[in-house]
């Protein structure tokens, strides 16, 4: 981490004597001490509620699957939760990510140069709007799209589990939607982050691929893609944290159901973030607890997110010094 | 294998800005012609029109004609990419594909061809390293990344890599320019060694290089700051160092502007 | 070293081919290089890549018609896929297979932008369709108060006061910690204290909005015995809002150059006042940026609000005491009731949400680009 070298001046004034500076100083170092100890309270706070729930849970919290924290004794588990989150998130990468690439190279490479600039910020615009908007979106507008797709992957498709439905015809509240949903929700980020690796790439690498006759996409191929891989890594795996923990757009679409399988066009089935919504309101004080529970999972699960694709970006700095 | 080229009224432009003026010269096959004259003249703005380049920067664009044997480069119809594929370039600042090993980067022309047997990468890679006289010094190590090598043997690798395509011409942009003096040497060497086989245009800041290099010599020169660069006086090396046509030559020469 | 010895220039031999067979280096098998190879090839004409898309959408929505598919979806995804495999057929054979490639990769890609505007015009379009319906003085100025849920009527002031307090709130709160912690990380920065903040401020930036939720939920209602009230969903926004302050405070001040700082310090003024009269007004412009756009971010979050604030059909002013309303929240409330007029009140909330949301965005690129020293352009 490369700091300013601006520390406060000594010599012959010695450390920071003037009252203003060290004022100042401690304001400042307090703001980031401030962070810190909300930072630990967060952790303690969750921890200590989940502590409470889970200590009175009569099955294993990790893989059970189903949710009966009202229950003499209470049993909850996150299984169907782990399940769907992960599901819809990989669906959501699996669209998102290729499409992504392609928009961050439109922009970059295919689109006339004066629109560069006003493309990237339309893309922008679908990263401001509001996740409770998509929700209405993906309810009102998406699902019903959904329905004739959805009869006609189970009509051809149906001999893969995966899009097999129990009941064909059944509304598209199911992973599937909520997958697609999320897909659009992250394109941006994906989107940008690529966009500024790609713009990073040295013009001379470039240059030396069409010297050699090289087509714009083999161009790409040879010295942009690979030179942008690891960018390309780590803009996943965060518009993944952020469609982990997406809450209400997934809440409106999916609708709630503690079973597990791998029909997922089937509708029903819950994510960590649209369980909690879901069930809050009626959720007793120890139902509460035993949400508070899950969200400290999910909370786990996106700092480990957060934290490869940040490794990775530092790594990647290392490394592209070398190859200015 | 190697070809002439023969400029006729060629300007080019950046947008409304006019960087060289009507140039009209010609580049004898199998030897090696240098390009010389003082900062901003426009010598590179030229040798990146030979293999049409020039038009990839926003706003660049040519007019006039440049004839590859009978072909007119820039004539309707004519794919860049085409014309790129039998002109090889080099550049400045040594730029082997960071992410490719040595061989990988040699290869790379030939892979986007289509060559894909193992057997005739191979072989053109090793003789295309032995013709940019790097091949003893790599062996050893074809498929460790390029990034390890120093700056001289990273530009004989790009000029092995240029060559792997058996291009007609070969342009080089100030190709030692970035180099120590004894990468520099190697690459000279290098140079006297290719021009049996390709065409040769070498631009250069240091006059002699041109002088210890090249059979003929172009001198370009501006009239003064923002107006475009023009042909002064193309002939051969020798003439043109010991006894050239043109005043502005001459002084170029001796050290009285540059 | 010497090269007097160049060999005499101007070889006319331009006929290279059976010349050089010799020297050919590598057997037959390279046969690339042919000596008259020539550059001008056959080439599509500029107008066949939309002449062949119209054509695929023609064809794809046709034969999706006749298929029985009625969801434009379909005919789109059929028609994409026949544009790509006419623009690959057609050029391989017209051109040759390399420039095929690169004929399909650049229509993928375009397809790919279609992909993603697509999404983004049909979510514009449908708000503003279902939503201006309702969009009046009268649905701005009133709130939800006497109305059942199934009845028309009523309106969103509640909620836009809500919002208001609650983001007002968290700003109050955030900006300051957060613009505060960036002067240091900058400013001050070095050595372990500030590493391990620079590193939970990337953990904070990864919290789910819910999970900020859940923490004052169990800090302030369940730890602390407090009920409902924008406050306490004003503490979740801003622990939403300080990272995203942090870091572009961050960034913002490290685009300052050094030289305005030593000058400043070399003229003997004291390093807070260094900071606070030079830096940070150079540094204002995209500071403020940051901060209106971390306010539009927060401005649409629901789910922290649901569990906080918790939502209230009557109006609330005071942010300290009870149950409020926010925008979002209104949203998401109305569209669970599930009956046609809530729908309605929903879209139209979500209209004037998106109009509010997009308007601090564009406002906040409008200071970023008149404030900016000197244009750095972006």
């Amino acid at each position: 981490m490369d700091t300013s070298p601006n520390s406060a001046p000594t010599g012959v004034r010695g450390k920071a004597v003037r009252a203003g500076d060290r004022i100042f100083r401690g304001l400042s170092r307090g703001s980031g001490l401030a962070l810190l100890l909300i930072m630990a309270a967060i952790a303690a706070f969750l921890g200590y509620r989940a502590y409470l729930a889970v200590s009175r849970d009569s099955v294993d919290f990790l893989t059970s699957f189903e949710w009966n924290p009202q229950g003499h004794p209470p049993a909850f588990g996150i299984g169907v939760l782990a399940f769907g989150t992960a599901v819809s998130s990989v669906i959501a990468m699996l669209i998102a990510v290729p499409v992504s690439v392609g928009i961050a190279l439109f922009i970059t490479h295919y689109a006339p140069r004066r629109l560069a600039g006003p493309l990237a910020y339309l893309i922008d615009l679908l990263a401001a709007v509001p996740s409770v908007i998509y929700g209405l979106w993906g309810a009102l507008f998406l699902v019903p799209y959904l329905d004739g797709l959805t009869r006609w992957l189970d009509h051809y498709l149906g001999w893969t589990v995966v899009f097999d439905m129990s009941e064909p015809g059944s509304p598209a509240r199911s992973l599937f939607t909520a997958g697609i949903l999320l897909a659009v929700m992250i394109l941006p980020i994906i989107t940008n982050v690529s966009r500024e690796v790609f713009r990073q790439v040295p013009k001379s690498h470039e240059e030396a691929a069409l010297a050699l006759g090289a087509t714009r996409w083999e161009v790409i191929r040879t010295a942009v893609l690979p030179f942008g891989r690891s960018g390309i890594v780590s803009a996943s795996m965060l518009g993944l944290g952020r469609a982990l923990g997406e809450t209400m757009a997934v809440a409106t679409v999916l609708s709630p159901g503690f079973a597990f399988s791998w029909r997922l066009l089937d509708p029903g089935s819950g994510t960590f973030a649209q369980n909690i919504a879901a069930k809050f309101n009626e959720a007793d004080d120890f139902g509460r607890d035993a949400l508070i529970a899950s969200g400290l999972v999910l909370f786990a699960i996106t700092l480990l997110v957060n934290g490869a694709a940040r490794l990775i970006i530092a790594r990647r700095k290392e490394y592209s010094g070398a190859a200015a | 294998m190697a070809k002439r080229i023969d400029v006729s009224g060629l300007t080019a432009y950046y947008g409304t800005h006019r960087a060289v003026d009507d140039i009209s010269l010609s580049i004898e096959p199998r030897s090696v012609t240098a390009f010389i004259g003082p900062s901003g003249c426009g010598k590179s703005t030229l040798l990146r029109t030979l293999n049409r380049m020039h038009e990839v920067t926003p706003g660049g664009r040519v007019e006039g004609k440049v004839m590859l044997d009978e072909e007119d480069l820039y004539g309707p119809g004519v794919d860049p990419v085409a014309v790129r594929r039998t002109i090889g370039m080099v550049f400045q600042r040594p730029n082997p594909f960071p992410t490719m090993s040595i061989y990988e980067n040699v290869a790379a022309g030939l892979r986007l061809n289509g060559t894909k047997k193992k057997k005739v990468l191979d072989s053109v890679v090793e003789h295309s390293l032995q013709g940019a006289n790097l091949w003893k010094e790599v062996k050893d190590r074809l498929h460790k990344p390029s990034s390890h090598l120093s700056g001289g043997q990273q530009q004989r690798l790009c000029i092995a890599r240029a060559i792997a395509v058996q291009p007609q011409v070969l342009l080089m942009d100030e190709p030692c320019s970035a180099l120590d003096p004894v990468s520099t040497l190697a690459v000279e060497d290098l140079i006297g060694g290719l021009k049996e086989q390709y065409t040769i245009v070498i631009v250069t800041h240091n006059m002699q290089q041109a002088a210890r290099i090249s059979d003929r010599t172009a001198f370009f020169n501006l009239a003064e700051i923002g107006r475009p660069g023009t042909l002064v006086e193309i002939d051969e090396t020798e003439r043109i160092f010991s006894n050239p046509s043109a005043q502005a030559t001459e002084d170029y020469i001796s050290g009285r502007f540059g | 070293m010497s090269r007097t010895d160049t060999t005499a220039p101007a070889q006319r031999s331009s006929r290279g081919g059976t010349a050089d067979a010799g020297e050919r280096p590598v057997g037959a098998a390279h046969r690339r290089g042919a000596t008259d190879v020539r550059l001008a090839k056959r080439r599509l004409p500029r107008w066949s890549s939309p002449l062949v898309a119209a054509g695929s959408a023609a064809l794809g929505c046709g034969a999706g018609a006749a298929a029985g598919w009625h969801n434009p979806v379909q005919w789109a995804l059929l028609s994409a896929l026949l544009f790509v495999a006419a623009t690959y057929v057609l050029t391989a054979a017209v051109e040759g297979r390399r420039q095929a490639g690169d004929r399909v990769a650049a229509s993928l890609v375009w397809v790919c932008f279609l992909a993603a505007v697509v999404p983004l015009v049909s979510l514009a379009w449908t708000t503003v369709r279902n939503g201006s319906g309702l969009i009046s003085g009268y649905f701005l100025t009133h709130s939800m108060g006497g109305i059942t849920n199934i009845q028309p009527g009523g309106g969103i002031y509640h909620a836009l006061l809500g919002t208001l307090e609650q983001v007002g709130l968290a700003t109050a709160l955030a900006a300051p910690v957060g613009l505060l912690t960036g002067v240091y990380l900058v400013e001050y920065g070095g050595g372990r204290f500030a590493a391990a903040v620079t590193f939970f401020v990337d953990v904070m930036t990864g919290v789910p909005s819910i999970v900020a939720g859940l923490f004052v939920l169990s800090f302030w209602n369940l730890g602390l015995g407090f009920g409902p009230s924008g406050f306490a969903g004003s503490m979740a926004l801003a622990l939403l809002m300080m990272p995203v302050v942090v870091r572009s405070t961050e960034e913002m001040l490290k685009l300052v150059p050094h030289e305005l700082r030593e000058a400043s310090l070399a003229l003997g003024v004291p390093k807070w006042r260094t900071i606070a009269r030079v830096v940070l007004p150079t540094a204002a412009g995209g500071i403020t940026t940051g901060v209106m756009l971390a306010v539009a971010r927060i401005t649409g979050e629901t789910a922290p609000v649901m569990l906080l604030v918790f939502g209230n059909p009557l109006i609330n002013p005071d942010p300290f005491a009870g149950a409020q309303e926010s925008l979002p929240l209104y949203v998401w409330n109305q569209y669970k009731l599930g009956n046609d007029a809530s729908v309605d009140r929903a879209w139209a909330g979500a209209l004037t949400l998106i109009a509010f949301v997009m308007l601090l965005n564009l406002l906040a690129r409008a200071v970023a680009r008149w404030k900016s020293p000197r244009g750095t352009g972006r």
